[in-house]
């Protein structure tokens, strides 16, 4: 009977082995190693290593707060702001943080909206990270309004004094935008949280693990019935945090390219801002995932080749953020506009060229070692790069922010600003917050999207050999 | 209703009977079962799995979700919402001269008009997918049985519930027997 042929046993030759895709789970593991492996992290006493971060995060935290207990007290006198430069570190921050929250929906909604099955080892930790940078960036405009007991005032809210926001500043719509980006990436991740709580509701070993997850979990079974609406509603929150997280990054961009100011009133801003913040998100989450694999014991999961990817979107992403430096400069020199282009002579080689050149050795030379596949396989290279991007991605808003204010038409009116310890540590105090919201995720959320990553193996292909289907190895 | 449905069950366990809980080994296997179930022409049944199968829509014979509509009336009221929240603010209810600019114009109120159709559009999608899904819920017969907690680890789920018209606890499971299902038994209420 070998003689006979049929249509789906015809022998094909392997192809060859520069083609063949690294799996995304290593090591063929049964879809119940993953629930086990993920679920671990969450499960059983707490380790050394998250303790610790734990009480050093906690107490960085508490600094954050007495710092902006004592701004809100004394008043922004405190902070180094200082006619010329009225916005500084507060927005430098804020820009920042909102920034490194984009990979995180760059992660779970365009990737997934490009069938990037990659994405489902990294989404639900890069979502966390988005949550949780937004609300240290969420913190910065509020404290900065001077006389915080009236932020509620940004809000539509009817007053005493009957006045409405005014609606054609764009400060205004970074109200909508930022809130709208907290409470959608919110959301999203939730939703996809579901199915992996109820995972953990069922794995629960105690009564309390399996009241609380079983409530968070929503009474989710896995019917195929729910999977199907559950799947439609996925892919719409993934269309529509799409076109959200590009205007997120466009309208912060706005709140500088829409005033007069040379050196912000630029129309490359929105794109180059949206490419700049894609860039640090990824350089955060590579800083947070780097460690986080070796001890979590997940390199199975979050694999080399998942590395290589994201050293490959920051490497993109810094060298358009690279182009849009470029062409601010050749647009200054252009423009024929005298004050632009001081604006930019003065940012490079003017009092405040150090941050400039930390800009561009952090954002745009450094990137390019990821060009060099020797230098994606060297994790503590990787990590350092990592670091170096977010520090880079921070002097750029210092020096967009900053640099633009400092010396404007009027030498009168120049000046230099230095920040005070109380700026310095209110955003070293963000990091606390960051990390004791980042420590506590770790702990009691499954960190990896259990389900997705199940989803993505050849075992839960019904057309695949491991996946059940009949005719060979094929 | 079906006759048997309700009944209480023979020993050992005594209890109002739910379904038939069958379960099977692999993606493929379950899918071919639910294409089985199909075409025999059950009507309350479903399928249970720690990740959704592709194809499986098609296999257990499911129309296209609804969900979009929910996400499109969610959008469209944001819009409509954002846009006249910033006529009536800035225009009619106490009209702001910023700037010799026009009191109202749909340029400025569109950024956070966009924002409201985005925020609104996923409430839709979200709750309407809840809603669709009658979640959240306290109690579910399976969630109490401790072999289906493996439907959210790495088990594959097919039940048919006893209130189908064609449910008949022996035909019904010699028909889920001949799919291949490896370990059939009676659920509870």
């Amino acid at each position: 009977m070998s003689a006979v042929i049929s249509a789906n046993s015809i022998p094909l030759p392997d192809p060859p082995a520069e083609l063949v895709r690294q799996p995304l789970v290593l090591n063929q593991r049964p879809l119940g190693w993953i629930s086990d492996r993920v679920a671990a992290v969450t499960e059983g006493p707490a380790p050394l290593w998250w303790k610790v971060s734990f009480g050093i995060s906690f107490l960085v935290m508490l600094m954050c707060f007495s710092m902006i207990g004592y701004l809100i007290s004394t008043g922004v006198g405190v902070w180094g702001n200082r006619h010329p430069v009225m916005w500084a570190w507060d927005i430098v921050n804020f820009v920042w943080w909102i920034g490194i929250g984009h990979a995180g929906t760059l992660i779970s909604a365009i990737l997934f909206l490009l069938r990037q099955r990659w994405r489902t080892s990294i989404n639900r930790a890069a979502e966390a990270m988005t949550i949780f940078a937004v609300m240290c960036a969420m913190i910065f405009p509020l404290i900065h309004v001077g006389r915080v007991w009236f932020a509620w005032w940004l809000f539509p809210i009817p007053n005493a004094n009957s006045v409405w926001p005014q609606f054609r500043s764009p400060l205004m719509w970074d109200v909508f935008a930022v809130s709208t980006y907290f409470t959608v990436s919110t959301l999203f991740w939730y939703v996809g949280l579901l199915p992996d709580l109820a995972t953990m509701r069922d794995r629960a070993k105690t009564k309390l693990r399996k009241i609380l997850y079983g409530l968070f979990a929503l009474g989710w079974t896995g019917s195929n019935r729910h999977w199907n609406n559950y799947e439609k509603a996925y892919l719409i929150l993934a269309g529509l945090s799409t076109p959200l997280v590009l205007s997120v990054h466009s309208i912060v961009s706005l709140d500088f390219s829409v005033s007069q100011l040379p050196g912000w009133h630029t129309t490359i801003f929105p794109p180059y801002f949206v490419a700049g913040a894609i860039f640090s998100g990824f350089g955060m989450v590579l800083t947070l995932l780097i460690p986080l694999r070796a001890v979590c014991k997940l390199e199975e999961v979050i694999t080399m080749r998942h590395i290589d990817l994201m050293c490959k979107v920051t490497l993109a992403t810094g060298s358009i953020v690279g182009y849009a430096y470029g062409m601010e400069f050749f647009i200054a020199w252009y423009s024929g506009n005298p004050y632009e282009r001081f604006c930019f002579v003065n940012r490079a080689f003017g009092p405040y060229w150090w941050a400039y050149w930390a800009m561009i050795s952090c954002n745009v030379l450094v990137p390019q070692l990821f060009w060099f596949k020797k230098i994606k396989r060297n994790l503590v290279i990787v990590f350092i790069i990592s670091i170096l991007v977010n520090i880079g991605m921070w002097f750029e808003r210092f020096v967009i922010i900053a640099t633009s204010l400092h010396r404007d038409f009027m030498p009168s009116n120049w000046g230099y600003y230095k920040p005070t310890f109380v700026d310095v540590c209110t955003y070293m105090g963000t990091f606390g917050l960051f990390f004791t919201c980042f420590l506590l995720f770790l702990r009691f959320v499954p960190m990896i999207a259990m389900s997705e990553v199940k989803g993505i193996t050849p075992q839960a292909d019904p057309h695949h050999p491991l996946g059940g289907a009949k005719g060979g190895p094929r | 209703m079906n006759a048997e449905c309700g009944m209480r069950n023979a020993e050992p366990s005594p209890g109002i009977k739910y379904g038939l809980l069958a379960e099977y080994d692999t993606a493929a296997a379950i899918m071919h079962a639910a294409e089985t179930i199909r075409d025999a022409g059950f009507r309350r049944w479903d399928v249970f799995t720690p990740f959704p199968i592709h194809g499986m829509n098609d296999a257990m014979g499911l129309k296209n979700s609804k969900v979009g509509w929910f996400s499109f009336i969610g959008g469209a009221t944001g819009y409509t919402l954002g846009m006249l929240m910033i006529w009536y603010m800035n225009a009619h209810d106490y009209a702001l001269t910023v700037g010799g600019k026009p009191l109202f114009s749909p340029h400025f109120a569109f950024p956070p008009s966009y924002e409201l159709t985005i925020l609104l559009g996923s409430f839709g999608a979200i709750f309407g997918m809840l809603f669709l899904n009658r979640l959240p819920r306290l109690h579910h017969p399976l969630l109490k049985h401790r072999r289906f907690a493996r439907a959210t680890h790495d088990g594959f789920f097919l039940v048919i519930e006893c209130t189908d018209a064609k449910y008949s606890e022996t035909e019904t499971r010699t028909l889920l027997e001949a799919t291949g299902s490896r370990h059939i038994e009676v659920i509870e209420e």
